[in-house]
């Protein structure tokens, strides 16, 4: 009996064991979306351009994060890129003519949305929509015109 | 020629002939899990020699594999400035691939051997056959529990393994090199995914258990009845999980993240 005992004692530890390293797992490396779908309501981002921008990516204002996009769609039409993002309840005084513009974190880091507060009384609602966006900077894009524009200098001389 | 040809189509045969006893034998198995319901207390004592036995093996080369990959990742990323990424990499390799094959490797050594030469003992020494004499189901009595402990054990040993690697992977990278621990468990919350990654890594060591347990108490059952046969059994026992592992993981991984 005694046998027993610690048998059952030893697989209740081991069973134990088991599982909260699963939560573990679950809780502090994973942080469980199960758990975490944000609370809040959806705007519609245009872009000309989103670059390298994922799902899930965050979204800032004034470096704290607001929010996270949620899809990204591409405007048959106006070949614009939709990101729709959830922003957190919490941040419902939002101004209606804030901006928003893609950046990248660290030099090759991943890419976010920062959104710049503007003035006006009226606040983003469920379902709005931010006009004023300013594209991902692309860097081959970048260099591209560089380069171009170092050609141009050159003529010029 | 014709004896070539002949010993060729006899080794088919055979492996065939064996395919379909392992596969028959699992099905007998499988219909004698319904009654352990009634006797919890074996399951029990099989969990115990199966997952318990096999623990420290799992938290010392769990830490130890998650200090290594530490080391070594961090000698890499850090030429690129990217030592903070560190978390990211041992946890996902850890989670997707190391955790749960290296758990199964391990089990197949320390575990399934055990479970084969055990069986292959019982068969020889006609304790199974006894058994039956007393209208004792062996595949109930002696097969199911080690089946479903084996099914049970793999999923938490893994995880067990896993957690650990990354403990061992932050007392190295935050301990011993100094990283900052902000973004070692930032980076590493902001790009595992639980469904993505932590579950498929549970599903992955769901299927290693139960594979690795099954040729493990099929080898047995159907070792030769001699010393040499357990022996040979116990040898096919390590080899074939460890071969089984390794290509499902290959399958698995393309099917899940392919």
């Amino acid at each position: 009996m005694n046998m027993g005992r610690s048998v059952e004692i030893w697989v209740g530890l081991f069973v134990a064991a088991g599982f909260a390293a699963f939560l573990g797992l679950a809780m502090q490396v994973s942080n469980i979306p199960l758990f975490q779908t944000l609370d809040g309501y959806d705007v519609q981002l245009r872009f000309n351009n989103i670059g390298g921008l994922r799902e899930r990516a965050p979204v800032t204002m004034s470096g704290g994060r607001v929010g996270r996009v949620k899809s990204i769609e591409l405007d048959a039409r106006s070949f614009d890129a939709v990101v729709t993002v959830t922003i957190d309840r919490n941040y419902n005084e939002i101004p209606e003519d804030s901006s928003a513009s893609i950046y990248t974190s660290g030099l090759l880091g991943e890419q976010y949305i920062a959104i710049d507060p503007g003035g006006l009384d009226f606040f983003l609602e469920e379902g709005d929509e931010i006009t004023l966006t300013q594209s991902a900077l692309v860097l081959e894009r970048l260099i591209g015109r560089f380069l171009t524009s170092m050609g141009d200098g050159n003529d010029d001389d | 020629m014709t004896d070539f040809l002949a010993r060729i189509g006899r080794s088919t045969l055979g492996s065939l002939s064996r395919l379909g006893r392992a596969s028959l034998f699992l099905w007998h198995a499988l219909a004698g899990l319904p009654s352990l319901v009634l006797r919890p207390g074996l399951v029990l004592a099989q969990i115990y020699s199966i997952g318990v036995l096999s623990l420290i093996i799992i938290v010392v080369s769990g830490t130890f594999v998650g200090a290594v990959l530490a080391l070594q990742g961090y000698n890499t990323l850090v030429n690129f400035g990217a030592q903070d990424s560190l978390g990211v990499l041992v946890a996902l390799s850890l989670l997707r691939e190391l955790g749960p094959v290296v758990t199964a490797l391990l089990f197949a050594g320390r575990a399934g051997s055990a479970l084969t030469a055990e069986i292959g003992l019982m068969k020889t020494t006609e304790q199974l056959s006894s058994m039956e004499m007393m209208a004792v189901d062996p595949m109930r009595r002696v097969i199911a529990p080690r089946l479903l402990a084996g099914f049970i054990s793999m999923p938490l040993l893994a995880a067990i393994f896993s957690f650990l690697g990354i403990m061992g992977a932050y007392f190295v990278g935050v301990g011993a090199l100094g990283l900052d621990d902000g973004p070692f468990w930032g980076q590493m919350q902001a790009s595992v995914d639980f469904r993505d990654d932590v579950m498929n890594g549970v599903i992955k060591s769901l299927v290693f258990g139960f594979v690795a347990s099954w040729i493990a108490v099929y080898e047995g059952y159907d070792a030769e009845p001699t010393s040499e046969g357990v022996s040979r059994a116990t040898t096919r026992t390590v080899v074939h999980t460890s071969l089984a592992v390794l290509g499902l993981d290959f399958v698995l991984t393309a099917l899940m993240f392919g």
